[in-house]
């Protein structure tokens, strides 16, 4: 290992920014994108399901 | 008789085609998907881990380059992503057109915010690269124009589908503005030979590569990463396109219990 102490490793050999402003970058992208997908499946889901009660209301009103 | 025994095979096969493409429908690719989602996020901690361990522990500091150039282990998987992901939503988008198949259509829809998150990070990335080694944030070099272009094609798509309100004639615009596309796709692998360009020629070469061993296999465990990410995040995506585009049907109403 090339790293000599925990301040050597975050330094990057003067090249702090960049580096560390690409993986930064991917990191919270690639948090954010998942994120957003299940967002995305949980909203469809619930208005699914909100369709569904609206249905079972509408077809108890009918009958009664 | 030989000729009879043909047709009956041909009839066979087609028979057998057309059992798989209904096996591959909206109602039995959505649980299939959610079943393979976890697996995908699985591959792509350990290869991640592991990418990152040799990224920054195990690759040793390049002679010329000093710590800069570590950014390759998530610029080179970016980048090659963002170019794969394009071809295989191509791909989809144009068997949506030719066959008619709807998950084909979706997959390809929801491929697309992914493959344009990969060339947003490959240009990102690139850029982060630029400045300390060449000067500039961004040059206009074919390599760098092209990759411009697929992260707007990339846009371009997904703009001319949310643009169009009946869905299977949003895939069918979309799916020929992503085959026109592809053409550049080869432009930008070719373009650092094609032209002389400021970014530099592909150091990974299977028989004599320019880099150190350990430096490649930070790379390919990297792009393997991004590679599953990409799959399980476009199953779940895909899994809210089917429910989006099949709420009216009764097998979504059963599923969303």
């Amino acid at each position: 290992m090339q790293w000599h102490s925990v301040g050597e490793f975050f330094a990057m050999g003067g090249y702090a920014l960049y580096v560390w402003g690409s993986f930064g970058a991917c990191a919270l992208l690639m948090v954010a994108e998942p994120f957003l997908a299940r967002r995305r499946l949980i909203e469809v889901r619930r208005s699914l399901i909100r369709e569904r009660l609206a249905d079972e209301l509408e077809s108890q009103q009918r009958t009664r | 008789m030989g000729d009879h025994g043909g047709i009956e095979d041909c009839i066979r096969v087609s028979q057998s085609i057309v059992q798989w493409f209904r096996f591959a429908s909206p109602q039995s690719f959505y649980p299939l998907a959610g079943r393979m989602v976890p697996w995908f996020w699985a591959a792509a901690a350990i290869f991640g881990i592991a990418g990152l361990w040799m990224s920054f522990f195990v690759a040793p500091t390049d002679a010329q380059q000093g710590e800069g150039y570590r950014i390759i282990f998530v610029h080179v998987p970016a980048s090659w992503m963002s170019m794969f992901i394009y071809l295989v939503m191509a791909f989809w988008a144009g068997l949506g057109l030719a066959l008619n198949t709807r998950v084909s259509s979706m997959m390809a829809q929801a491929l697309a915010p992914t493959g344009a998150l990969m060339a947003a990070l490959s240009l990102w990335t690139g850029a982060l690269w630029g400045k300390p080694m060449w000067g500039a944030w961004w040059v206009w070099d074919a390599r760098l124009t092209s990759e411009l272009i697929l992260f707007f094609l990339y846009l371009g798509f997904m703009a001319l589908q949310a643009a169009i309100d009946d869905p299977r004639r949003a895939d069918k615009a979309g799916a020929i503005l992503a085959l026109v596309g592809v053409v550049n796709i080869p432009i930008i692998y070719f373009s650092v030979k094609w032209w002389n360009t400021l970014h530099q020629g592909s150091s990974v070469n299977l028989a004599k590569s320019s880099m150190a061993t350990t430096m490649l296999w930070g790379m390919l465990l990297m792009a393997l990463a991004f590679w599953m990410y990409s799959i399980a995040v476009a199953l779940m995506r895909v899994r809210a396109i089917i429910l989006e585009r099949e709420r009216h049907t009764e097998w979504v109403k059963h599923a969303v219990a």
